[in-house]
Parts: C-alpha cells; sequence; structure tokens
C-alpha cells in the first residue's frame, strides 16, 4: 500500500496577506441519519471525539471533530490513519438504524488560511458576513469560495479552515493565493 | 439580488448560495393519469404578478430543499417555510393576507 | 486661456509637482490635481470631438457628470480608453491620448458632419441607412464605423487583477460629502455598523467649495472635525475612491474602489467591488448642476458654474480671464463672487429672472461692482475652438442682439438636479419639485426591501435641499430614521449641526434661452454634449411621433452616451414637454439604471481571469497525463485527456494507436470522473425502481446492472451500471457531467416528493480513483498484480467484488463499455496515482498503453453503445434508441413512464437508432442531416434522420456511425444521402448498430 498523496502533496503559499497551506490527509466521514435518534449521535460522538454540534457548529479537538452539515448530515473527522476503522466501527454501531456513513477523506481537500487577515481573504470570496462579531470561532458555513462549493470554520480568530472537493483543489488554492495577494489588504475588520 | 433564508439550516444568504426551481405545491400524475391531468403537472404552471409560492434548494449550502413565498412584482419575501408540505402553513398565509389585504389564495 | 492661478488651490500640493502628457506633449501638474484641472492649468481646454458631428469639445463640468473630456490613458497592458479627465487623479507620468477624431485633435476630417447637421437630423440613420439594403454591410456600416465611435478597443491584455468583497452593514452611505459625513456620524453614534463611500480622492464634497458657516466655523473645519469622530468609531468604515454604483434588490449595493487608478503598478488589485449587504442605505450623492440651452452652448469655454467654481477654488486654475455668468439662480452668483475674488474679470452677470429686489448674493455681486442684467440670456456664443464671446438679448424676446460681450469662458447654470441615481435604481419614485424644478426622491414610495419596507433614505441636496443649513439637518434626520428603523437608539445628545442661511431669491425654469429661440438658434442649443443631441433634434422627435420619454430617448440617443444623459436627461425631457405642451411630471423621466458611472468590466469578473477564470476539476492522476502526452478536453468542468501523442505522432494517429492497442493489448482509461453515488436504505430498491426505467430492486448483491434514467418528460438524462452492495445499499455509476445533476435529482425527489421514504444518498464521486483496464491482457495484468482472484468463475461479466489487488484495497466492477474484457477498478483517490503506476509496471510487457476520451468513443460506437449528449440531446426517450429491453415492463411507474405514454412519444414515425455504414468506406460528417425527396413546408428538403456519431474506426478500417433515422429498424440495407456543409454528398448503408463483435465474446471470457 503507497502512502496517502493530498491533491496538492501539502503546497504553501505565505507571500501575501495570509498564509495558505493545503492539510492533510484528514480522516472524514460523512453520515446521514435522524439526529434526533440518540444511538445515531452516540455512534458519532464516539466516532468524532467531541461532544454533539448545535446547528451550523463545530467541535474540534485535535484531529477529531464533527460538523453540523444539515439537519440530518454530520462531517466527522479523525486521524486518516483510524478512518477505516472508525466507518467500521460506526457503521456496526449503526447497523439497525436507518443511517448512511460513508469515508470521504480522499474525496475532499482541506486547507488552512491563517494570519491577522484571514476574515479579509474569506470575505473575497464568499458570501458571508466575517465581521468579528457576526462569524466567531466553532461556527461551521457551506457556502461558496468564488466558483465551488465549499464549507469553512475558524479554528481561532486568526486561522480558517476550508474543506473543498479534491478536484477543485488547484482551483480553490490559486483563488485563495489571488484573495491574499500582497498589496490587497482591505482593512475592514481591523481599522488598518 | 435576493436575500434568501434557509429553513433547514436557519442561514439567511444571498442568492448565488440558491437555486430557485419555480413553482411549489405540484401535485405528480403518473401512469393512469388522463392526458389533462398529466398536462397540467407537467406543463401548465402559475406565473402570478404577485404572490408566489417557489420552490428554492440551497444548493451552495445545505443542499436542502424549501419553499419561499414571495411577491413577483416587488420581491418581497412573506417567508420560508419546509419542502415536506403540501400546501403553504397557515402563518404565512396569514402573513400574505396582512401584507396584500386583497390578496385570495387559489387566484393568483 | 485657461491658466493657474497665484493663490493655491484647496487641493493641490504645489510642493509636489507631477509630469504627464497629452497627445505626446509634456505638460506639468500637481498632486491632487485632477487630469482636467492640469490641463486647463496648461491653456488645453480643447479635449476632445463629440461623436456625431465631430464638434470641437471641452471640459463642461468638474466630476462624475463630465460629458465631453473622455481620453484614452495609459499604454499596453494598461491601456484604457473613455476615461473622464474630471474623475482622472493626476500622477508622474500619466499618459493621455484624446479620442474620436482623425487625423489630430486640432484638425478633424470629420468635423465637416457639423456642416452637414442639416442633413443629419434625429433618426438620421434609422432613415438613410435602410435602402438598399444590400449597402448595409458593405457601404454604410464600414464607413459609420470608421467615423464614429469613442476610444480604441485595448489591443493588450490586461497586466492588472481584480476582486471582490464581501462587507455587510446596518448602514450604508453614499456620498462623502457634508450630507454623508453628517448621515454617517449620526448613524454611527447608535452603534450600528457603518460603511461611508467616496467617489472621489477627498471628503466633504463640494461644500467647502461655495462656503458658508457651520456651528460658528468654516465648512472645512467642520468636515475635519466630523473626519476624526468617524475615525475614532470602531463601527464606522471611510473608504475614498469608492463609489456606490448601484443599488439592487434587498439592500444588495455595488461600491467601485479604484486602488489603484492614480497608481499603476501598485502591488495588488487594481479595481475591488465591493459587493455590500445593508440593512438600510443613504444615499447622500449630492446634485448636479444643469446648463442652459443657448447656442453655441458646447463650444470650448462654456461650462457649468459650479464647474468654473471648483477649478478656481479647488485647484487654483481659471478656466478664461473674462468670464460671463449665465443664470436663472442665485447660486451661479458665487462663480461669479469667486472669480472676482480671484482677481479675474466678470464683464457680466445675465440673469434670465427679473427680481423684485436683490437678497443675498446678488446683493453681493453687485456690492462688488459685477454688472447684473436681469432678464437677459444669451442669444449665442461666438467662438470655434474657444468661446470669444457671447450677444445678449432678452430672455422674453426671440434673441434679437442688444449687445455683444468679449469673453473667453461662460459660466451657465440652469439650477440644479439631485443625483437620484441609487435612489432610482432599485424602484424609488420621483416628485416634480417646482420651486427647484428638478425631480427629487418621493419619501413617501421609497425602494423595498425583502419585508416590503423601505430601505432607502435620500438625503441633502440628493433629496432636493439645497441650502447648507437644510442638507445637514436633512442629513441628520435621514440617519435619525434609519436608525429607528433598526431598532436602535440614539444617545440623547446627538443633534444637528447649525449652518448660517442665506437669504436667496427663487429660481426661474428657464429651458430655451431665449425663450422665443427661432430654429436658427435651436439648431445650435446642445442638449446632450457626447451625443450631439440638440433642442431641434427633441422637438423633432417629438413633431414625429416619438412621445414618449424612452422612445424620444432612443430616436435621438439623448442620454445615451457613457455620460448616461447626467448632464442632458432633465433638459431633454423639458423640451420635450414643451414641445409636446404637456408638464414636465407627466412626460417623466427614463430609467435609472445601475452602474451609476461606468465601472471596469474587470472588476466585475473580480479575480476569475488567467487560471482561475473558472474551476478547472482535475482527477488524482491528472498530472500523470500531462506528463505523458494528454492532449485534453473539457467534458463540463472537468478535463479529460482525448488522447495521449508520443513524439511527433498526430492526435488522429494518437487516437487510432490507442484503439488497435487496446482491442489487441491492453488499454488503460482514467474513469475517475464517472459519477458514483451511494442509495441507502430500507426504500433504496423501491427509490431505485423510479428513478431508473429497468427494474433495480431485484439485482442481487455482487451484480451490476446497466441502467436509464429519464426525466418526467420522458426523456433521457443519463445512464451508467448500478452495483448492488448489500441488502439496502446501491452504488449508481453517473455519466461524467451527471455526478452533481443527478444527485440532485435523487436529493429532489426524496426530499420534495417522497420524503417519507426512508433512503440516503451519498456523492462518492471523489472519493475513489477509477481506472478502466481494457483489453485482451486486461486479467493478466490484474494476475501480475495479485491479491485476489479475477478469473472468469470468481468475477463473472457483470459482477463486483472488494479485494485486494498488488497490496491496494480495491472495489473491481466487470463491467465493459468497450466490448473488450474489461475491469473497472476503484482505489481510494488518495492512492489512485499510485494504483495507475502499478498497472502500468505490470502492464508494461503486456502492451499497456493509456488511453484518451476519443478512443472510449470509438471502441463504444464500434459496438453500438449510446453515449449521453450524442444519441441523445434532450428530445429522445430511450425507445427510440432501441433500448426497450431496458425498460421495465413490470413496473407500475417509474419517472418518464407516463411521459413515454403520450401520443407523440408512441408515434411510429419518431427517428429510430440504427447504425450507418458509408458505401465507400469513408466517415460521415457528423451531424449531417438525411435527405429525402421534396421539401417542407419551409422550403427545405425533408430530413429523414441525422448522424449522432461518427467516426474512423481503425478495427474495421471504415466509418462506423449511429444516428436517428424515420422508420429505421425496418430500413436496413436502404442506402440515404447526407448532404455535407463541404458541399458533397455522402451515402450510407442502414445497417445494425453493432459493428464490431455482435455476439459479445470478446468481452465475455
Amino acid at each position: 500500500m503507497s502512502k496517502p498523496v493530498t491533491a496538492l502533496g501539502g503546497a504553501s503559499d505565505a507571500t501575501g496577506i495570509a498564509t495558505v497551506t493545503e492539510m492533510g490527509p484528514m480522516g472524514m466521514i460523512t453520515l446521514r441519519g435522524d439526529l434526533s435518534v440518540k444511538a445515531v449521535t452516540k455512534a458519532a460522538v464516539a466516532a468524532g471525539g467531541v461532544t454533539m454540534p448545535d446547528q451550523r457548529m463545530c467541535n474540534t479537538e485535535g484531529a477529531g471533530g464533527i460538523a453540523w452539515m444539515s439537519p440530518d448530515e454530520l462531517l466527522i473527522m479523525c486521524d486518516y490513519e483510524h478512518v477505516h476503522a472508525k466507518l467500521a466501527d460506526l457503521q456496526g454501531k449503526l447497523a439497525k438504524e436507518h443511517a448512511l456513513a460513508v469515508n470521504v477523506s480522499d474525496a475532499r481537500a482541506v486547507f488552512r488560511v491563517s494570519g491577522p487577515h484571514t476574515r479579509e481573504v474569506i470575505a473575497k470570496l464568499a458570501p458571508v458576513d466575517m465581521h468579528p462579531g457576526s462569524f466567531t470561532p466553532g461556527m461551521f458555513r457551506r457556502t461558496r469560495f468564488a466558483q465551488v462549493a465549499a464549507a469553512f470554520w475558524m479554528v481561532d480568530d486568526q486561522t480558517a479552515q476550508i474543506i473543498c472537493f479534491r478536484s477543485v483543489a488547484q482551483y480553490l488554492f490559486n483563488t485563495l493565493n489571488m484573495a491574499a495577494q500582497d498589496g490587497s489588504l482591505v482593512g475592514h475588520f481591523s481599522k488598518a | 439580488m435576493l436575500s434568501i433564508h434557509c429553513p433547514n439550516c436557519g442561514i439567511t444568504a444571498e442568492e448565488t448560495e440558491f437555486h430557485a426551481h419555480g413553482e411549489a405545491h405540484l401535485t405528480r400524475y403518473g401512469p393512469g393519469s388522463t392526458d389533462d391531468q398529466f398536462e397540467s403537472y407537467l406543463f401548465m404552471r402559475r406565473n402570478p404578478k404577485g404572490v408566489h409560492f417557489e420552490r428554492w434548494r440551497h444548493q451552495n449550502g445545505c443542499g436542502k430543499w424549501f419553499h419561499v413565498a414571495r411577491c413577483t412584482m416587488t420581491l418581497e419575501v412573506f417567508g420560508s417555510y419546509s419542502a415536506q408540505t403540501y400546501a403553504p402553513p397557515q402563518e404565512i398565509l396569514d402573513h400574505i393576507k396582512d401584507r396584500r389585504p386583497g390578496w385570495n389564495e387559489g387566484t393568483t | 486661456m485657461s491658466t493657474r492661478l497665484a493663490n493655491k488651490g484647496r487641493l493641490v500640493d504645489t510642493s509636489k509637482p507631477l509630469s504627464f502628457t497629452f497627445n505626446g506633449k509634456n505638460l506639468r501638474g500637481y498632486a491632487g490635481d485632477t487630469l482636467a484641472s492640469a490641463l486647463l492649468a496648461n491653456d488645453q481646454m480643447l479635449m476632445g470631438r463629440s461623436f456625431k458631428y465631430h464638434r470641437p469639445r471641452g471640459v463642461v463640468a468638474s466630476g462624475a457628470e463630465e460629458p465631453n473630456a473622455l481620453v484614452n490613458l495609459g499604454r499596453e497592458g494598461r491601456f484604457e480608453p473613455n476615461q473622464r479627465v474630471t474623475t482622472t487623479s493626476l500622477f508622474d507620468g500619466l499618459e493621455a491620448t484624446s479620442q474620436n477624431h482623425w487625423p489630430s485633435l486640432e484638425f478633424d476630417v470629420g468635423a465637416v458632419n457639423a456642416r452637414l447637421s442639416k442633413f443629419l437630423p434625429a433618426g438620421f440613420y434609422y432613415k438613410t441607412f435602410m435602402y438598399p439594403r444590400a449597402f448595409w454591410k458593405h457601404v454604410y456600416e464600414p464607413v459609420i464605423r470608421h467615423s464614429a465611435g469613442l476610444g480604441k478597443a485595448p489591443k493588450a491584455r490586461d497586466v492588472d487583477t481584480y476582486e471582490h468583497f464581501y462587507a455587510f452593514c446596518d448602514v450604508l452611505v453614499v456620498g462623502g460629502g457634508v450630507a454623508g459625513l453628517q448621515a454617517a456620524l449620526t448613524a454611527g453614534r447608535s452603534g450600528a455598523r457603518v460603511i461611508l463611500l467616496e467617489q472621489t480622492d477627498h471628503w466633504g464634497g463640494r461644500a467647502p467649495v461655495d462656503g458658508g458657516q457651520i456651528n460658528g466655523g468654516t465648512v472645512d473645519a467642520y468636515i475635519a472635525e466630523t473626519l476624526d469622530a468617524l475615525r475614532s468609531m470602531d463601527n464606522v468604515e471611510l473608504r475614498l475612491r469608492t463609489m456606490g454604483a448601484g443599488v439592487y434588490d434587498h439592500g444588495y449595493a455595488l461600491g467601485y474602489e479604484q486602488l489603484s487608478d492614480h497608481a499603476p503598478g501598485t502591488p495588488g488589485p487594481r479595481h475591488r467591488l465591493w459587493r455590500i449587504r445593508a440593512a438600510q442605505i443613504i444615499t447622500a450623492t449630492g446634485a448636479i448642476e444643469r446648463p442652459l440651452s443657448f447656442a453655441g452652448n458646447d463650444i470650448p469655454g462654456v461650462m457649468l458654474a459650479s464647474a468654473v467654481r471648483d477649478y478656481v477654488v479647488n485647484y487654483g486654475v481659471s478656466v478664461g480671464d473674462r468670464t460671463v455668468v449665465v443664470t436663472n439662480n442665485d447660486n451661479a452668483y458665487l462663480t461669479a463672487i469667486a472669480l472676482k475674488h480671484a482677481g479675474l474679470d466678470v464683464p457680466v452677470i445675465l440673469d434670465a429672472r427679473v427680481l423684485p429686489e436683490d437678497l443675498g448674493l446678488v446683493a453681493q455681486a453687485k456690492a462688488l461692482g459685477i454688472r447684473v442684467m436681469m432678464g437677459h440670456a444669451i442669444a449665442s456664443v461666438k467662438g470655434g475652438k474657444r468661446v470669444t464671446g457671447v450677444t445678449v438679448c432678452a430672455q422674453a424676446g426671440e434673441g434679437a442682439v442688444l449687445e455683444e460681450i468679449p469673453c473667453d469662458a461662460v459660466a451657465m447654470s440652469g439650477g440644479w438636479s439631485p443625483v437620484v441615481h441609487l435612489w432610482s435604481h432599485c424602484g424609488g419614485k420621483l416628485r416634480w419639485d417646482t420651486a427647484h424644478a428638478c425631480f427629487s426622491p418621493d419619501a413617501d414610495n421609497p425602494p423595498k426591501g425583502a419585508d416590503g419596507m423601505g430601505f432607502v433614505t435620500a438625503a441633502g441636496a440628493a433629496s432636493g435641499m439645497f441650502a447648507l443649513d437644510d442638507v445637514l439637518n436633512d442629513a441628520h434626520v435621514a440617519a435619525e430614521g434609519v436608525v429607528t428603523c433598526l431598532d436602535m437608539k440614539l444617545p440623547k445628545d446627538v443633534a444637528a449641526p447649525k449652518a448660517e442661511r442665506r437669504e436667496e431669491s427663487p429660481l426661474a425654469p428657464v429651458w430655451m434661452m431665449p425663450q422665443g429661440a427661432p430654429a436658427k438658434l435651436r439648431e445650435k442649443a446642445w442638449l446632450d454634449y457626447q451625443n450631439d443631441v440638440k433642442v431641434s433634434d427633441v422637438r423633432l422627435a417629438a413633431q414625429e411621433g416619438f412621445v414618449s420619454v424612452e422612445h424620444a430617448k432612443r430616436y435621438t440617443t439623448l442620454g445615451m452616451a457613457t455620460d448616461q444623459g447626467k448632464l442632458s436627461n432633465i433638459n431633454g425631457l423639458a423640451t420635450l414637454a414643451g414641445a409636446l405642451d404637456a408638464e414636465i411630471p407627466a412626460v417623466g423621466t427614463t430609467t435609472f439604471r445601475p452602474p451609476y458611472h461606468p465601472i471596469s468590466l474587470a472588476s466585475i469578473a473580480g479575480e476569475a481571469k488567467n487560471d482561475i477564470f473558472q474551476p478547472i476539476r482535475r482527477t488524482p492522476m491528472h498530472d500523470w497525463h500531462e506528463a505523458n502526452g494528454a492532449e485534453f478536453e473539457p467534458v463540463g468542468q472537468w478535463r479529460r485527456p482525448y488522447a495521449f501523442k508520443r513524439g511527433m505522432e498526430s492526435t488522429h494517429d494518437a487516437v487510432m494507436r490507442e484503439v488497435k492497442n487496446t482491442r489487441e493489448k491492453l488499454g488503460l482509461l482514467d474513469a475517475s470522473t464517472l459519477g458514483k453515488l451511494i442509495v441507502k436504505g430500507p426504500d433504496a430498491g423501491k427509490f431505485l425502481d423510479m428513478m431508473y426505467t429497468n427494474m433495480m430492486s431485484t439485482l442481487k448483491v455482487g451484480k451490476c446492472r446497466y441502467g436509464l434514467m429519464c426525466s418526467e418528460n420522458g426523456f433521457l438524462i443519463d445512464d451508467g451500471v448500478v452495483a448492488r452492495i448489500d441488502e439496502d445499499t446501491w452504488l449508481c455509476h453517473t455519466t461524467t457531467g451527471g455526478a452533481e445533476s443527478i444527485h440532485a435529482h435523487m436529493e429532489e425527489w426524496l426530499q420534495t416528493e417522497w420524503w417519507d421514504w426512508k433512503v440516503y444518498v451519498a456523492n462518492v464521486t471523489e472519493q475513489y480513483a477509477q481506472v478502466a483496464v481494457v483489453g485482451p491482457n486486461a486479467r493478466k495484468a490484474l494476475e501480475k498484480l495479485g491479491g485476489m482472484d479475477v478469473s472468469k468463475e470468481a468475477l463473472g461479466f457483470m459482477e463486483w467484488v472488494d479485494g485486494t489487488l498488488g497490496g491496494f484495497p480495491v472495489r473491481v466492477y466487470r463491467i465493459s463499455f468497450s466490448g473488450e474484457l474489461s475491469y473497472e477498478i476503484a482505489v481510494d483517490a488518495s492512492h489512485g496515482q499510485a494504483f495507475w503506476d502499478a498497472l502500468m509496471a505490470v502492464g508494461a510487457d503486456l502492451g499497456a498503453m493509456p488511453y484518451g476520451t476519443e478512443c472510449l468513443h470509438i471502441l463504444r460506437a464500434e459496438k453500438g453503445f449510446i453515449m449521453i449528449g450524442d444519441e441523445t440531446d434532450g428530445t429522445v426517450i430511450p425507445q427510440d434508441l432501441g433500448l426497450n429491453w431496458a425498460i421495465s415492463k413490470k413496473k407500475e411507474d417509474y419517472l418518464g413512464k407516463r411521459a413515454q405514454e403520450r401520443s407523440h412519444m408512441t408515434d411510429p414515425s419518431r427517428w429510430k437508432l440504427v447504425g450507418l455504414e458509408t458505401t465507400d468506406r469513408s466517415t460521415l460528417p457528423d451531424g449531417a442531416y438525411a435527405v429525402a425527396e421534396g421539401t417542407n413546408e419551409n422550403g427545405q428538403r425533408n430530413m429523414i434522420g441525422r448522424v449522432t456519431s461518427t467516426y474512423h474506426s481503425p478495427t474495421l478500417d471504415r466509418g462506423v456511425a449511429m444516428g436517428l433515422v424515420l422508420n429505421g429498424p425496418d430500413r436496413m440495407g436502404e442506402v440515404l444521402t447526407f448532404p455535407g456543409t463541404d458541399g458533397k454528398e455522402y451515402q450510407a448503408k442502414i445497417v445494425n448498430p453493432v459493428f464490431y463483435d455482435p455476439d459479445g465474446e470478446k468481452q465475455n471470457v
């Protein structure tokens, strides 16, 4: 078995007003099920290693985490090496439930945008209110970045993590770097 | 550029996150239906100047479908509600009647 | 002449000289200058030529409303035509050239049009160039194209970058004059998030030029204090060089920020388009002065009175030594007074009004010794490329000349029109303000937002308030109202500043000067300077029946130039009203559409250019393909290898080689782009039976079945192989382009129709790299990788199995789209390249070669397999393609079933799929139609079929094609004629569409 290779092999660019880095590989499981059923959330919590997030929120700790994707969908995060075992465990626990758990670790690319101007870089591409009073760490937002669907959350006030489809990784990386290009500071969120 | 509220995930966002899919509350007619019934289902659509019930999908978001009650003239939005309904909920109808006193459901 | 004065202007910094060129001439200006003020300071009054008559044109305004002074700016990758000199900040090294003239600005051949102006009236083009028809293309259009037109189109690629920025706020204030500043200050005090945009590079608007006192201090002092207060607020954002370009539905607005137009080459984007969502918008966009319509009002040196004042006060530039002021209101007296204070001569103020007493500015002007002629007007302006004088007449008469006054500039004022554009963009209504003779926002009918409530408030001059005290008070009140709408509160100590009031006499509307001007004068009285529309043209339009303002606009082209009639519209529609003997409000205005002022197309595109113009989807093996000669073709947003070229080989030769190699040895296809949807749940079988025309619920675990999907219209939308994974799980393959749309299609039915069915769908397309291993050596290759039994017995045709190959966990589908022995192998995408490498390695001795989509097409066409998008085009049902075997007869219902029962769908005369074989072995042209005897009702040849797929088959060494033909399956052996677009006629015989291995022996080994 070969070593897993992410879409861009961990590309990174720090030449602009924020640093853009491809992360991973990361373990990711899409779980669809009735989130009001205890067995479903219990299995999710066990797999993600964090408590159940509220609507539109994301709880993470280390490599583990759970993001609220929709009223019947969660994204469970874990170490890439553990994803097959976690998935099997999850499927076992949910064997009697109407639920669907699939491995999507390789179907995605994950980027980290970091630095004091992270909010501005995102606000150039996503139609989301990135004001520090409106979008706070822990919130999870599915939206679009320029022309592709993506989801993101802020790990802390200066760090965002963005998930997109693997096939458009190069597009999103280039687009994020364009948004972070040198000389493009807006100064909207911090009066620069 | 409209601002739309998704009742499934609770986000209010600009139109580019969504996609509109035409008239809501259509009744599906399959095999066994008459030509008239099938025609009404497949082809005949209301095109009101005023209150309209529409199907929308939060396609660059939670991916879920929902309904929007909207005025096609002024673009006023009367409310968003679940796609899993056969008719607009009463509170949406009440709000429309409040905003459009002469409006008569069924004639639009 | 126009020149720089000794007393410096407010805005220029004479310690920072700049050099620039105009038509190659080296000129000097200062930091803070606009290109307009710098050109005037160098006595360059002539700046361009008009659109139609090529009349000499000088600058007439000092801001965004300028219709005349458009230039080509910059060079090569930063060349841009039609830039207004009045909104262009001067910078060192600026290069400008004038436009719309040949051979030179001073001597222009096209100016002969002006002599012919009598023969070029409104609608001239429409009337003249209609006949003879054939002349249009070869005579009229080339001549018009050569002589008309503004700037040159750029030839080089734009070297700059652009971006968008999504901003959200409670209150967006557009306009950074005193009204905007005050509105932002009041709104900001509530704690609301405020964004204030100003289109120029300085705050305060024109109030400092017009003077007065605020709270006992100067206007400049008030601006400085207010800015200090605003800058200290964390909730307020101030943005210079950012124009509020448009107001749209539900509080959406565009701000156009010019970041480096004044400093080209600065790192970072050139323009930033602010996409703002505001709960409330205040338009403090000021007002624009109107020209007066008198003969010769377009001669360079005739300017708006406010512009003359701006150049003197802001830039220390005089537009002339002797300036005649002509007006119908008090405001223009400020210009006369400013000129006098600057030591310049004002021989006369011609005031069309007759006033009972001298108040305020009138008295002040007279006290300065300026001659004022009440009830008088300009009969005509003398001069060609520059004003040399005016003739004076009574306003009430028909223009009998009383006196001629030499002068080199004319400052005119016909009153002020509020800038209502942003108010009107999204449906705000206007009312006619009789006192000021202008349209102003009707506060009772604002643009309405998502909640049906107004979301725009006009403030200051933009709402029809012109006195300084009224402006400030109105701005404060507007902000108070907005704060109330937001359910927010203001601290008790917030109050409007107080400004001193001037005594003022009312304006008298003047739409023609003199009032009874005869045709001779009306033909020289310009309304639209850029498009050369005169009073006489609008009158002619009315006379010819163009009574609607929208029709008159298009007929005369009034207001259709790049300035969109900022100066001309009100005068034009007043003229129209006069000609129709109607009230101005009854005639109404044309529609105000965004943007307020032209914005760059590149700013709208934002970041979407070059490599990120659109998303390009890449498979995990994309880089390998690129490195190995792949010629790519777009399939949706994916890029798939079309063929892998070797050395100097042509694309066609590469394709032929790939087909032969795959048929004879071993081909590898990157099939990762095929959609893969997991469908799971107790009702999944029932659901798939509805989705597909065939029965999927009966598929056995471990087996695969080819399925067809139709829309409710009955038409084929997708196809692919479905595998049953376990008791309640299926994996559905879709076409490359279909993954997202079919996923959405499934979700739509599950969420909106059968929401009680227990089914979940997940799109796992990109989780897997998928490789088709195809050809007689396919099994050998997999056996060499080892790890699982891939024999016929262990893995039969149309079966799948999980296992390990070469150490890779894989899922192997024994399916074939080529007619060869074939396996499609799915591996986690992160291992896709490694798995591909392993296959190439073990295949080296077996003749393994990668193949592309064109080879795939030929392989499938040789086998008569249909392709969605080739054999289907949105009007084709499965029955047309002879796919009845894949339509379940047992099912009561599936999507499209009812539609396929409609009479048109069961019509036996529908064209049906057949194979087509040319009689001379050549390849049929793609899309060619088969013709029959006779013609249809349109006189076209009768058509009885068309080619849907056509290729040269290297396997059979002949053309193979499929097509839809009338009664095709019943006409086997018949020869049809297909005329090509190359003029040749092709003969092809109707045959069975399966050209190769009709019994399927090769795939089933």
